[in-house]
Formats: structure tokens, C-alpha cells, sequence
């Protein structure tokens, strides 16, 4: 069992992060891990994305042509990573800064009002973990509560007054989801 | 032991550091400063000499004066930076002191770019500066076989006293691996019997490259060749994976090397009979397990991140014309590109008639390794 | 190690007898072999005036030197330290990274002006720069010597060389570089001087400058330099005298003696 996850959105929303978070806990769940950026001469402002690979075996190859998941956090990245998508794959769309993009029958389609989301859950700049929150909610790559206790082991010193925002971001992200899905059912 | 998540050149930092650098002296340049920006604390903490020197060329004559003082020294850079070092390089290898470098390879030639590249093969097993040597060349394909081997590399350069090269890609710089971090190596002081320290009590030491002499400089190449010679029957390294029955071998290294084990595992599951010959050690080049192989498979691809550097060494060892699959640039091949590449393709039935997996001998003639027209 | 003295003592034995004490010893830090200077060439001067003041300073046996590409690219062979020879204008960083590794030890470089004026302005200036606690002999000649007498960096403005055959014209090959002057404006120097060795009493005051510049690093007050005017009688096409006379009556003017910065 094997999973790629493409993370990608602007230079500043956290893009990094929430795949290093993701990372941390999949380690923590004993899995096998690679994290790799996307790294270039932009410092700020740019574009950014990572690919996280999850598996039960050595990971071979740290990128993915085409990754089971995407999440879009603004448009250029749903434009860019939409159509790349593997096949089946999930895409979570933050529809706060990008619109719905056309997608193919095969791909489940994820939309959240991530930066809303983060705000009323207590910091606009929590979108990244409000994403996260949401997939997991949706296809559970790894159990909510170990990404939940990789927060608070990983999140770094100068980001630690934020441990709370952070867990009701993720939180509130889960439950957008989860919510959906019992309604569905 | 604890595994955590490291980025790979802070793994590989963090493994001089517990392999008990001395010293380091380096210049900045992406893909691999972080090792530069990750050292420039963590050496001062524990007493040991961090410097961040004007130039590569600085550095590198920098690790020579350190070297020379029979100190663990060391440096890093990628591949524009590592053309400066050459100088120093030569310069090293003749004196016989022992050093260590890291390159985290970029895209080239020139000033290319910051992408990963195996473009450097050529650089660190053929030409690492001028005269007749090659330096130990080891090239990790995971964050935790480079810290094992950045582990080694100065007891490696110590025993030969000769020049190790880590040869990694930005990929490896980059990216982040759970690894098992080796304990912190207390050293005792070491005072090699060839160190500078001040002629205390005995006859002055010398360390030097210069040999007017023309016999003088040829036993100098004589002993060179000897130590060569020595490592090369004692430092080959490589890894086999599901080469057993496997009809074509796949063979890369580094980065690439992982990759083409993610092939490999696809084309399985397509049904072919695929395996993975990933050198380890560039220099010496594991010649004679790659040689045996290759009289059981049929078909030979190798897949590199340049224009096939290391083809050339396996057609020699072979003794003939590979397929060969390379992306430059900064372009990476992915495992779906190499299952294409492969020259044989999937058959609805693969069992040959009793095969274990052994290619009769009489075959090995027959067969080219040659792409088909 | 037996003191270099500079006039004899006399001393009286017991039944009344003068001794005459030595006046006149090899410095310990130097080997007793021939050199393979020209007939000339005050390399050798400038090696004894290093060799009598590491001896009575008494750091013969803490000592290491860096020796440079050039004429005195065998300087090792002369002296009797633990050295090692860089490469081409390497030296200052070579230095560096001893000194650093061997932080009690007392490492200098000597360094021409081709090597340090020209291929190696980089890694003195950052040398100096850093303040790194070095001591750099510069000997300067105006000519690449070892390589048969080309244009140096430090070349007089007009001087005929095998490589500016119409003389140095500064409008074209631009002019000769002052490097004392130039890294005393640097705070991590902490001693620059030019000297040279045309004459005895020249000779008497370079070798107190490389005293106060050994001493300096001793002092641990930062980087000292040396710059040394000498002579290339086989380049310059004259006998040793005349080119004595030149360093006096040519290069003088051109680079001044003088301290162009001591602290402590």
C-alpha cells in the first residue's frame, strides 16, 4: 500500500509544513516516509508545492507523476495539479482562493473554505492544517489522532503559541468533512 | 536508537558531526546549504572549527591546512563549486592527506541550475582536478545510506589517506527520510605519524605535492596506483535487488537507483522479470558482481540523471553496447518512463522451459545488449 | 637552541685567558643545505632574517609554515619547521585552516608577489579580513621569477620583462598593486609594513618588522604582513649590486618603506 500526496499553493501558506506534519506522523505510525519540495530561488511569495509519499515499503521513487492526492491551496496549484491527479485520485480544493475546477469522473473532489474555515477556528494562516484535517476526514491515510500528536511534537518552537489555533484548525477541517459524510450516507 | 525525520543535508551534516568532523570550511550554494547553515551551529557548540570561507577554492585549501594538521576536515558544495575545488583536489591526493567532500550534484554544464543531476560522474570518478588518480567516490540512494556512508568516510579517508567523495543530487539534499541517527563518535586526539604539529624532538615534517624529479614523481604515481589498486580489490560497493531470476537488469545509481527499484517492483507486477544493479561505490566501480550479472539477464537499461556517464563504464565492464535511458537538467526520470524504457517487453507467459533463472552459457554470445534498430 | 648574537662577548676564564664566545651560529631554523637561489637572489637574506627571529623568539619547535608556488617554492626544504606548500596564491588559506585547527601553533606563509600580489589576491584579502592570526612574509620582486621573468603585478610602471617586452604601460597592463597599503585599511590587520633588503641597514630593519610581526601573532592581535622589496639579478639582467641599487633607486619610489599600520 502506497500513497502520493501533492501539497501546493503560494510561498507563506504553510504548503511545507503540512507536508512535513504529514510526514512526521506517518513516521510516527511506523510507516515508510519521503518528503520532498519543490526548491528554487524564490524566498518568498512564489509558488510552492512538496510530495509526500506514504507506503508500507521502502520508498523507491520520492516524486509521483501522478499523485492519489492533491490539495490546491489557491488556483494556479488546482489549474496545475487537477488534471495530474492519478487515477481515482482525491483532489481538496481550498475555495477560498480558487474555484472548483473542472474535474474528471474519477477524481473525488474535495471543496473547502479552508482560510474561512481557519479563521473562525481561530487564525487565517491555518488554512494548510484545515486541509489536512479535511482529507483525513475523507480518506484516512493515517489516523486523525496521530497527525493531531504530530502538531504538538512538530510544530516549531517559534509556532508553538499556535498549538491550540492549529488543533481546532485541524479539527474544524475534519469535521467539515466528517459532517459531509454522515450526510451523504 | 531513535528514527526521525531528516532533510537530507542536515542528515548528512549531522553525520560528520557524530563521525567526529574536526572541521569544516565551506562556501554557499543551492542544493546544499543547508549542510553549510545547519554546521555553522552545531560545530561551534561542541568546540569544533566552523568557517565559512571566501570562495570554494578558500574552502577547499582551507580543508588542506586543516587536513594537513591531521584533523578531520571537511567540506561541501555542488557541482559549479566542486569545478572551483579541483585545484585543491589534486593538490590533496598527491599530498596523501585525507579529506572529505560532499556534492550534492546540480544541474549543468555552467551555471545549469539549482535541479538535481547526476551530471558530475564524470567530474568525481574521471577528473577531480589534474594528474592520475581517482578519488573513493560513494553515492547513496536514501537520507539513511548517506548518513551511513558519510559514517565511514573518514575512517575510509584516513585508512588510504586519500579523498572521499560523497556524490548525492539535490533530490537527496532535499528531501526528507526517517533515519537512525549513529551515536556521537568521541575520538581520541589523534596525532597521525604525518601530521603537521611542530617539530617537536624530531626531524621536521613536510607535506607537499612538488616532485621535480622525474623518477621521483613517478614513484610517487607508482605508490598512488599501489593505494588505487589497494582500494579498489577492498571498496566496491553495491546493492542487488530482485536480480535472482531476472531477465533484464536495470542499473543506476543514487537518486536513480531508487527510482529504478520503484520500476523494477512495477514492471514485477506487469509480470516481467526485472532487477536492479545499483552500484554504490562509483570508484572503484563494483566491475565483477555487475560482469556476473549480466551473463544471466538478456537485456541490460541503464537509467541515469545525465548522458550516460556511468553507461560508458558498464558497456566496458559488460563488453558491449547498453540501453540507456538519461534526463538532464534537472528533469528526473519516474519509474512509469523507466518500465517504458525497458527493451524487453511484458509476454503473457514468461517461464521458459526448467529455467531457474540462469541464462544457459551459449547464450551470453548470442545475445546483444545493443538497442534494437 | 643557541642564541644568534649580534657582536661577540667577551668573557674571561679563570686563569685569565679571553674566550671568545660564538658570534656567529646557523639558526636552528634553518637546514644547513644549498639553496637553489640565483647568485644574488636575497631570498636567502630574507630566509635568515625569518629563521634567526623564530629561533629567539623561541618558537622554532611550534612553528609551521606555508610555503608558496614560486621561487620559493622549496622554502621548505631550507627551513627546519614542519611546513607544507600550497597551491598557487593558496597559501593565506592553507594558513587558515591550520591556524585554526592548531590554534597555539604559530603558522606563516611566504609568498611572492605573483602568488599573493596576482593569483592569490582573494584569499589574503579575506585572510585579512577575518583576522586571521597568521604571518605573511610577502617578497616582492617585480618579476615572476621561477617562471623565467614575466610581468608581475607588482611590476614598476616602464619595466622591460619577458612578457612586457615595450615595458609596463600602465594604460594598458595597468599598475603595480600596493598590498600593505591596500589591508592596512582592514581592522582584522593588525601590523603592515614594507621593508627592504638593499642594505645592511635595511636588512637590520626588516628583520626587527618580522620580529614585531611574529610577535604580533604571539600577541594574538591579528594578521601581521611583511612585504620584503628584493632582489632578481637573473631576471632583471643584472649583476647583484646593480641590483641592489635598483631596488633602491627603482622599486623605492614606487613602493615606499614604511608602516602603513602596527597595533600593540
Amino acid at each position: 500500500m502506497q500513497t502520493s500526496i501533492v501539497i501546493a499553493g503560494f510561498g507563506g501558506q504553510g504548503v511545507l509544513f503540512a507536508g512535513q506534519l504529514l510526514a512526521h506522523a506517518a513516521l510516527d505510525a511506523r510507516k515508510h516516509v519521503t518528503w520532498i519540495p519543490s526548491y528554487g530561488p524564490e524566498m518568498r511569495g512564489g509558488t510552492a508545492h512538496c510530495t509526500v509519499i506514504i507506503s508500507d515499503r521502502p520508498v523507491g521513487s520520492p516524486l509521483a507523476r501522478h499523485p492519489e492526492i492533491v490539495l490546491a491551496m489557491n488556483q494556479p496549484s488546482a489549474v496545475k495539479y487537477a488534471p495530474l491527479i492519478g487515477l481515482g485520485g482525491l483532489l481538496v480544493v481550498n475555495t477560498s482562493l480558487a474555484e472548483i475546477p473542472a474535474t474528471r469522473p474519477d477524481v473525488r473532489l474535495i471543496p473547502v473554505a479552508a482560510n474561512e474555515v481557519a479563521e473562525a477556528a481561530g487564525d487565517l494562516r491555518l488554512a494548510n492544517v484545515v486541509l489536512l484535517g479535511a482529507l483525513l476526514a475523507t480518506r484516512p491515510i493515517l489516523p486523525a489522532p496521530v497527525v493531531e500528536k504530530a502538531l504538538e511534537r512538530y510544530l516549531p518552537e517559534r509556532h508553538r503559541h499556535l498549538l491550540d489555533a492549529n488543533r481546532a484548525a485541524f479539527r474544524a477541517g475534519y469535521a467539515s468533512q466528517d459532517e459531509q459524510t454522515r450526510l451523504a450516507a | 536508537m531513535t528514527i526521525k525525520l531528516w532533510k537530507g543535508n542536515e542528515a548528512i551534516a549531522e553525520a560528520a558531526v557524530r563521525a567526529g568532523a574536526d572541521a569544516y570550511f565551506g562556501y554557499p550554494i543551492t542544493p546544499q546549504t543547508e549542510l553549510l547553515e545547519y554546521l555553522s551551529s552545531r560545530m561551534p557548540a561542541l568546540g569544533r572549527v566552523f568557517l565559512q570561507a571566501e570562495s570554494e577554492i578558500g574552502a577547499i585549501h582551507m580543508v588542506y591546512g586543516a587536513a594537513s594538521a591531521g584533523k578531520r576536515a571537511f567540506t561541501t558544495s555542488s557541482s559549479p563549486g566542486i569545478s572551483l575545488m579541483q585545484e585543491g583536489l589534486s593538490y590533496i591526493a598527491a599530498s596523501e592527506v585525507p579529506c572529505v567532500l560532499v556534492d550534492i550534484m546540480r544541474g549543468g554544464p555552467g551555471l545549469g541550475n539549482i535541479q538535481p543531476s547526476q551530471a558530475d560522474y564524470f567530474q568525481m570518478t574521471r577528473s577531480a582536478g589534474h594528474g592520475d588518480y581517482h578519488p573513493l567516490v560513494l553515492a547513496p540512494a536514501t537520507v539513511q545510506e548517506a548518513v551511513d556512508l558519510m559514517s565511514i568516510s573518514f575512517d575510509l579517508a584516513f585508512l588510504y589517506r586519500h579523498l572521499v567523495v560523497l556524490l548525492a543530487d539535490g533530490i537527496l539534499g532535499q528531501m526528507m527520510e526517517p533515519v537512525e541517527m549513529p551515536p556521537l563518535r568521541t575520538l581520541e586526539d589523534q596525532m597521525p605519524g604525518w601530521a603537521l604539529t611542530g617539530a617537536v624532538g624530531r626531524p621536521p615534517r613536510n607535506i607537499t605535492s612538488l616532485y621535480l624529479g622525474a623518477e621521483q614523481l613517478e614513484g610517487l604515481n607508482l605508490r598512488l596506483q599501489a593505494k588505487l589498486a589497494q582500494i579498489a580489490a577492498y571498496e566496491q560497493r553495491w546493492e542487488s535487488y530482485r536480480t535472482d531470476d531476472a531477465e533484464q537488469l536495470i542499473v543506476a545509481f543514487g537518486t536513480v537507483g531508487r527510482i529504478a527499484r520503484s520500476a523494477v517492483d512495477q514492471a514485477r507486477e506487469q509480470g516481467q522479470r526485472v532487477g536492479l544493479f545499483r552500484p554504490i561505490s562509483l570508484w572503484p566501480f563494483p566491475a565483477q558482481p555487475l560482469a556476473q550479472l549480466s551473463r544471466h539477464v538478456d537485456s541490460i537499461l541503464v537509467v541515469e540523471m545525465n548522458a550516460g556517464q556511468m553507461r560508458e563504464d558498464v558497456e566496458r565492464i559488460v563488453g558491449g553496447p547498453v540501453h540507456f535511458l538519461g534526463r538532464m537538467g534537472g528533469m528526473i526520470p519516474t519509474p512509469e518512463e523507466i518500465v517504458e524504457a525497458l527493451p524487453m517487453k511484458p509476454k503473457a507467459q514468461v517461464h521458459r522451459n526448467g529455467s531457474n533463472g540462469a541464462a544457459p552459457v551459449k547464450r551470453i554470445k548470442e545475445r546483444s545488449y545493443a538497442p534494437s534498430a | 637552541m643557541p642564541p644568534v648574537l649580534e657582536r661577540p662577548i667577551e668573557n674571561q676564564t679563570n686563569n685569565g685567558s679571553p674566550v671568545l664566545e660564538p658570534v656567529y651560529c646557523f639558526p636552528d631554523s634553518l637546514r644547513d643545505v644549498h639553496t637553489h637561489y640565483c647568485p644574488g637572489c636575497t631570498h636567502g637574506t630574507i630566509h635568515r632574517l625569518v629563521a634567526e627571529v623564530i629561533d629567539e623568539l623561541g618558537i622554532r619547535e611550534r612553528t609551521l609554515m606555508v610555503a608558496p608556488v614560486g621561487c620559493a617554492v622549496f622554502a621548505y626544504e631550507y627551513f627546519n619547521l614542519d611546513s607544507c606548500e600550497a597551491a598557487h596564491g593558496r597559501a593565506p588559506a592553507m594558513a587558515t585552516g591550520l591556524k585554526r585547527v592548531l590554534p597555539d601553533q604559530i603558522v606563516f606563509t611566504y609568498q611572492g608577489d605573483g602568488d599573493l600580489a596576482s593569483i592569490g589576491t582573494n584569499e589574503i584579502i579575506h585572510a585579512a579580513a577575518r583576522g586571521e592570526k597568521i604571518t605573511v612574509i610577502f617578497v616582492n620582486n617585480a618579476v615572476y621569477g621561477m617562471t623565467g621573468g614575466q610581468m608581475a603585478p607588482t611590476s614598476l610602471p616602464g619595466q622591460v620583462t619577458s612578457s612586457s617586452p615595450a615595458g609596463r604601460n600602465p594604460a594598458i597592463q595597468g599598475h603595480p598593486i600596493h598590498i600593505p597599503e591596500m589591508l592596512a585599511g582592514m581592522p582584522g590587520v593588525a601590523y603592515a609594513v614594507r621593508r627592504s633588503v638593499h642594505s645592511v641597514a635595511e636588512i637590520r630593519k626588516t628583520k626587527k618588522a618580522i620580529r614585531q610581526a611574529f610577535q604580533t601573532q604571539l600577541d594574538g592581535l591579528g594578521l601581521s604582513i611583511v612585504e620584503i622589496l628584493s632582489s632578481c639579478p637573473t631576471n632583471w639582467r643584472m649583476d647583484p649590486a646593480g641590483a641592489l641599487d635598483f631596488i633602491r633607486d627603482q622599486m623605492v619610489p614606487v613602493f615606499p618603506l614604511g608602516d602603513f599600520k602596527v597595533i600593540g
